[in-house]
């Protein structure tokens, strides 16, 4: 019984798209995302190392070691009542993890080792969907890897950080206009990728814990732009024709995604013996996305300019955290995610409005040592009418409007090792 | 953990899981749109080479596929539409084969080449697959057969292969239910829910492409003496349509029908200049000089005895100037002086007495169709002072005279109010394409630019100058959904002309 089921539930799964709203993924730890994703001002795990490095100096333990993985099940659809089409994205596997280890070199420093993937986007919509001039699909991943050291300044204060090292790949695939084809038929695309685009950031913390019961929490990560130069940009079923501006085969692409700052406070209190409260507030500075530029090796294409104009945006997050047992701690959780996108560049390849998360997990302690985390995000996003504006044919806006609808559940698990 | 925590936990997850998003009304699950009065679960669409898809001089799949009843059979399926099937031919190449051997006049469609001086249309290169001989297995919704008059519709053996070198028709031939079935009857059998009609338009068109060589059939009442370049007499046209709108309209909730279109709508006979003679000044001279006796001697002359009236003299005239100059046309309308210019006084050899016989230059009242342009400047027989359109006429296939117009016209206007009469005395939807035509000349717009008909570059017709393109036929759909939500109550969504191609370039040719 329990068999056929794990395989219904398998089957079911794969006809799911997995993909996150957005390029900004949070789900950075498993205790964290339990609790609305909250963490700046909590000490629990290895954890910290994301959220606030410097409380990494606070947790008890010589050796703290916290790894895990999500899975996103997404969909997304679309239809637009003024000419009755409709779409929705298709199946993909995405699977944003995390690692992270502390080591107490002694009573006031902490190193520490963090990778992780807050940033990817994995959309794929129906091939030759009604937007498909701007996208038919993206796939971004970018993993962050950091050293981090934590210096405890006194028993109330201590700070942390260290430099990020990034590499990403991106992908993404759209149609050249709305109507060209080849002589068979089939749509002209232009399909960019590039792999192994590094480069170096930071991030930076401190923890102020005036009370045993109350911390206040600040971290602060660095705007890091992904570089591509000289990837490939292919040109797929354009037609063999002088009058049309490309031609089949591959060239080179340079083009510039910013992983933007984040900004994050918040305090946690200790109510009681069993209950933890927690709040964290995200700004993630979003206005250096200001355009999606793609300049082609080829002289002869023209440059691919797409505005998005995103603004900053906030990120509301409450946690609770509740030991119900000397082996299982209970979380829950909420946040609001306000959408970077504004009206009129609602592109279908982020289509991310504003959004309500809710959380649940918990913490299995198999032994002293090692516990089991486990978690889940049900991410809800309004439905929304929204238009992309700043497509032009023949020097004319062409709005891409319509109906968006989308929600993500995001079930989570990892392990916490301490030694 | 226990058996029954796994199963609460994993039903939770199953639960959630298949939490999938969903709109408040959702266009997928028919929750937006209503059909009305209108059932459209089978729609069947009847009709010549407009109704199957035909474009760019070709029956060819892609373009099969935004034919306009396929654009109207997805917006249908929005409230309850079923399947459209259509007799898709093999490839894009267009051209259809007989065992395996090319059937001649049926050429590979049309894209726009720049393997000539300027972009032109020319043949797209490959072998075309679609052979006649294998018989598709119906039945197919889209009864739409390039080629068909209206009095093929009713026509049992049109698709009878063994008749293909009389009366078969080789598109029909491809998916006819049986060699003896007719258009009709295999659209009938599928009892429409909701059918469309759009004929009328090859019972003029072929007479006027091919320049009016053809007769005015009108009066004659029997199409079995028809050839294919004649006018069809409005009265046969009358009872036929009739009685097709009589056996479409038995089982069905309604439909919709067309009129037929102006040719001065059709940029096949509007895109050829008539003034497409560039001279210099001495050339026009010299031409002037030769032709001096017969504008000051020979014309005075046929008139002052009566042969020809003063206005014929003067219509006669032929001239030239520096610049942009009228073609000179044989007009089968005027008096024939061939014989008397070679007699005395004149005495002109027969070769010349020829040429002059019905000559007359353009006038802005006559229309070149597109296939003439290739006629026109060109060198005849080797002798460089013969050039076709200037010493030498052009001949009655070349040119649509003012008369030719009228008997089209004549024609034409009795069909349409034929069909428009049959439309409000079965309650149809009436789509009337000639006003759409009218108004695409000077040009509809939309989201990123203006659709016209404009040969080559406007959008709306296809690279035949007669046929539309997907764009086109989308305009068509629009109009049709606008009109059947009037006449059935139904909220149909247009589509968007700019999600439609026009014309596809291509130096893969021949």
């Amino acid at each position: 019984m329990t068999k056929s089921l794990f395989i219904a539930v398998l089957f079911f799964i794969s006809v799911f798209q997995v993909y996150a709203g957005g390029y900004r993924i949070s789900l950075q730890g498993n205790q964290a995302l339990a609790m609305g994703h909250t963490g700046v001002a909590v000490i629990n795990s290895a954890e910290s190392a994301f959220f606030n490095p410097s409380g990494l100096v606070y947790l008890e333990n010589k050796l703290n070691v916290s790894a895990g993985g999500f899975g996103i099940f997404s969909n997304t659809k679309w239809q637009n009542t003024d000419t009755g089409q409709f779409s929705e994205t298709e199946s993909q596997v995405s699977i944003p993890f995390y690692m992270y280890a502390s080591y107490k070199i002694n009573e006031w420093a902490t190193a520490g080792v963090a990778a992780y993937t807050p940033y990817g986007s994995s959309v794929k919509w129906e091939k030759d969907w009604a937007g498909s001039h701007l996208v038919n699909a993206i796939e971004l991943a970018a993993i962050f890897v950091q050293p981090l050291l934590s210096i405890k300044l006194s028993k109330h204060f201590s700070i942390g950080g260290g430099p990020i090292f990034v590499t990403g790949n991106i992908n993404f695939n759209r149609n050249i206009n709305r109507t060209l084809t080849d002589e068979e038929g089939l749509r002209s695309n232009v399909e960019i990728d590039d792999s192994g685009v590094t480069n170096w950031g930071w991030s930076a913390s401190f923890m102020f814990t005036p009370t045993e019961k109350l911390r206040l929490g600040f971290n602060y990560r660095s705007l890091i732009e992904l570089n591509a130069e000289g990837g490939d940009a292919t040109f797929r079923n354009i037609p063999n024709s002088p009058l049309v501006s490309v031609s089949n085969g591959t060239t080179t692409f340079d083009a510039k995604l910013p992983l933007p700052a984040e900004l994050t406070v918040g305090i946690s209190y200790q109510v009681n013996d069993k209950l933890l409260f927690a709040f964290d507030f995200n700004r993630t500075f979003w206005e250096v996305y200001k355009s999606l530029d793609i300049e082609f090796g080829d002289s002869e294409i023209p440059n691919s300019i797409n505005p998005r104009n995103y603004e900053n945006a906030n990120t509301y997050r409450f946690g609770l955290q509740y030991q119900a047992m000397d082996n299982l701690s209970l979380r829950g959780g909420f946040y609001i995610d306000e959408s970077p996108v504004q009206p009129g560049f609602f592109a279908p390849e982020t289509p991310r409005n504003d959004a309500q998360g809710y959380t649940a997990g918990l913490t299995f302690d198999v032994s002293s040592r090692l516990s089991i985390d486990a978690s889940f995000l049900f991410l809800r996003f309004k439905e929304v009418d929204a238009s992309y504006d700043a497509y032009t044919e023949n020097d004319t806006q062409v709005p891409f409007r319509g109906t968006y609808v989308s929600n993500s559940f995001i079930p989570g698990i990892g392990i916490s090792y301490k030694l | 953990m226990n058996t029954t925590y796994a199963h609460i936990l994993i039903a939770i997850f199953f639960l959630l899981v298949s939490c999938e998003s969903e709109f408040q009304s959702s266009i997928e699950d028919n929750e937006v749109y209503l059909s009305g009065e209108a059932d459209f679960s089978n729609f069947v669409s009847v009709g010549n080479s407009l109704t199957a898809g035909f474009a760019d001089n070709a029956l060819y799949k892609e373009a099969q596929l935004q034919s306009f009843p396929k654009i109207l059979a997805d917006q249908f399926a929005l409230v309850g539409g079923g399947e459209f099937t259509q007799p898709l031919v093999e490839d894009n190449i267009g051209g259809l084969l007989l065992n395996g051997n090319r059937i001649p006049g049926y050429d590979t469609r049309l894209v726009l080449s720049t393997q000539s001086d300027s972009p032109l249309p020319a043949n797209i290169t490959g072998t075309p697959q679609t052979d006649i001989a294998n018989i598709l297995r119906g039945p197919f919704n889209n009864m739409g057969v390039p080629g068909a008059k209206s009095y093929h519709l009713g026509l049992n053996g049109y698709g009878d292969i063994s008749s293909i070198e009389s009366m078969a028709n080789p598109y029909f031939v491809r998916f006819a239910s049986s060699p003896h079935a007719s258009i009709i009857e295999d659209a009938v059998a599928q009892s429409p829910s909701f059918f469309s009609l759009w004929v009328g338009n090859n019972d003029i068109l072929g007479f006027a492409t091919s320049g009016g060589i053809g007769q005015d059939q009108t009066g004659n009442l029997d199409p079995s003496t028809y050839s294919s370049t004649d006018i069809t007499d409005p009265n046969v046209f009358g009872q036929l349509y009739l009685q097709y709108i009589d056996a479409l309209t038995a089982n069905a909730s309604g439909g919709v029908v067309y009129n037929i279109p102006d040719v001065t709508n059709i940029p096949f006979f509007t895109t050829v200049p008539r003034k497409a003679i560039p001279l210099d000044e001495p050339t026009a001279a010299l031409l002037n000089s030769q032709f001096a006796v017969y504008n000051q001697q020979i014309l005075p002359e046929l008139a002052s005895v009566g042969l020809i009236s003063e206005n014929e003299a003067i219509q006669r005239q032929v001239s030239f100037q520096e610049g942009q100059n009228y073609v000179t046309l044989n007009d089968e309308s005027l008096t024939d002086i061939s014989v008397v210019l070679t007699n005395p006084p004149f005495n002109l050899d027969p070769q010349t007495a020829a040429l002059l016989g019905q000559v007359r230059q353009a006038t802005e009242e006559d229309l070149i169709p597109l296939a003439a342009s290739e006629n026109i400047g060109n060198i005849v027989n080797n002798d460089s002072s013969l050039i076709s359109g200037v010493t030498v006429p052009l001949g009655d296939e070349s040119v649509l005279t003012v008369n030719e117009q009228m008997m089209i016209n004549n024609a034409r206007t009795a069909y349409n109010a034929i069909i428009k009469n049959a439309a409000q005395d079965y309650g149809l939807a009436f789509v009337d394409i000639n006003q759409l035509l009218e108004e695409s000349q000077t040009g509809i717009p939309f989201d990123s630019g203006v659709l016209s008909s404009t040969f080559i570059t406007g959008g709306a017709f296809s690279l035949d100058g007669v046929h539309l393109t997907p764009r086109g036929y989308a305009l068509v759909a629009n109009e049709t959904i606008m009109e059947i939500n009037s006449s059935y109550g139904a909220n149909l969504p247009p589509v968007n002309l700019g999600d439609f191609r026009t014309i596809v370039a291509s130096d893969e040719v021949n």
